[in-house]
């Protein structure tokens, strides 16, 4: 057994839904900083202060010899004096349990650096949010559903780029924190997500992402959310994110955009 | 007087002496020389060459990975066994012909050379660590880095032991 070992940045970052990607967007990497030969895990604290909502998640996940990959998140996402506005109450606060599975199916993104091929993973996160009875009463199919996911991650030395691609079959509202399905969509659709940084240093990099999303109740309109974000490998256990985040329109308040703030630890 | 001659001749053998446990390598298993055992093409690049500061500077880097390694707790006991005065020459050799600065290199393939070393992922990853200290202390710009990472990051299955 072998104890760390990744080069800093290789590990990525925690996405909010608790495994390893960018900010918005997962990721085919393997967190943790173990190599082939060993067991490593993460930890990470992400706070989102939107124009009109406070979003935060925080979980953790393991990493099995860099090609499984568990995880968990909670997230929580607090209407504040909206949900007064919303007819909900103020301070009502959206929550949901991710459980994540990821497998890496073939290729290296950093060591085949003489192949086009990317590093691709497969996985599953199950979602289970709280508040069933009103869910359904915004119109909303199920309080718990599952995405599925075939990612594709590159670092491009030559260029000092990474680059991710993700198609995510899903059906959740809001990342699930909104039921999944919906009076105007029901079932899986697919969605993308796309990430491209610039490594300024082995430790530091700056990007942006693009992700979209079902449109699946009809009381609000779903958008597709992007962001910008500087990462930074503070040590090997500790990097920071931040950046600036926008998610459209939430629950019938449009221009949804803030801050990104992440914390992670991993060995 | 014949004192100090014999003072003299004894420090002239001893200064040989020593200059010859300097140079000399420990024979190798005989093989192939060819500029195929480095495992890459050359970067053709003349920028990338310029940003290593020549061959001056490729061979200050190289010398001072080593001397890293060696001092590194994790991987000194790795390079302990081998052959110091080669390796010095070989991985000299190696950058220098990868990076485009016209040598020739004249050590083993990567899967040969470090076929008892034991090495594994953690390791490659350490040495590449002290590679690019070594490459900041000569001020190559980290995108020029990444150019020369780039050529040896493939070498990794033949570097780390299966």
């Amino acid at each position: 057994m072998v104890w760390g070992g990744k080069l800093p940045l290789t590990r990525g970052v925690t996405s909010i839904e608790g495994g390893t990607g960018g900010g918005l967007s997962t990721w085919a990497l393997i967190g943790g900083n173990e190599t082939e030969d060993g067991i490593g895990a993460s930890a990470f604290y992400t706070a989102i202060p939107l124009s009109d909502y406070d979003f935060s998640a925080y979980g953790a996940a393991v990493g099995l010899y860099n090609r499984v990959e568990f995880s968990y998140a909670h997230q929580e996402f607090d209407t504040g004096s909206t949900g007064a506005l919303l007819g909900i109450g103020e301070g009502f606060t959206f929550e949901q349990d991710i459980f994540g599975a990821k497998l890496r199916v073939f290729g290296d993104a950093l060591y085949d650096q003489d192949s086009w091929l990317p590093q691709v993973a497969v996985g599953v996160q199950y979602k289970q949010a709280e508040h069933g009875a009103l869910i359904s009463a915004l119109g909303g199919e199920d309080d718990s559903g599952f995405d599925v996911y075939v990612s594709a991650t590159k670092i491009f030395l030559n260029q000092s780029l990474v680059v991710n691609v993700t198609v995510r079959a899903t059906e959740a509202n809001q990342f699930g924190l909104l039921g999944f399905g919906g009076d105007q969509e029901s079932g899986h659709t697919a969605q993308i997500e796309l990430s491209g940084a610039y490594m300024i240093t082995d430790r530091l990099l700056v990007g942006a992402e693009y992700r979209t999303r079902p449109n699946n109740l009809g009381f609000a309109e779903e958008d597709d959310g992007y962001d910008v974000f500087v990462g930074y490998a503070v040590t090997d256990n500790l990097s920071l994110v931040a950046g600036y985040v926008d998610l459209g329109s939430i629950a019938t308040f449009d221009d949804q955009n803030g801050a990104y703030l992440s914390l992670q630890v991993g060995f | 007087m014949r004192k100090t001659l014999l003072i003299c001749a004894a420090a002239l053998v001893s200064f040989s002496a020593n200059a010859w446990a300097q140079e000399a390598e420990e024979p190798v298993a005989p093989y192939v020389q060819s500029d195929a055992n480095a495992g890459a093409q050359p970067i053709t690049d003349p920028a990338v060459l310029a940003a290593f500061n020549g061959r001056e500077g490729i061979q200050r880097i190289s010398n001072r990975t080593i001397e890293l390694a060696l001092a590194d707790p994790q991987l000194g006991p790795i390079f302990q066994p081998f052959d110091m005065v080669r390796l010095r020459r070989t991985l000299n050799e190696h950058f220098c012909y990868l990076l485009g600065g016209g040598c020739t290199y004249t050590g083993r393939d990567m899967r040969t050379s470090h076929a008892d070393m034991g090495v594994q992922t953690r390791d490659f990853n350490l040495l590449v660590r002290h590679l690019r200290t070594a490459m900041v202390e000569e001020g190559v710009p980290y995108r020029m880095q990444n150019r020369f990472l780039a050529v040896l990051a493939p070498m990794h299955p033949d570097v780390v032991q299966r």
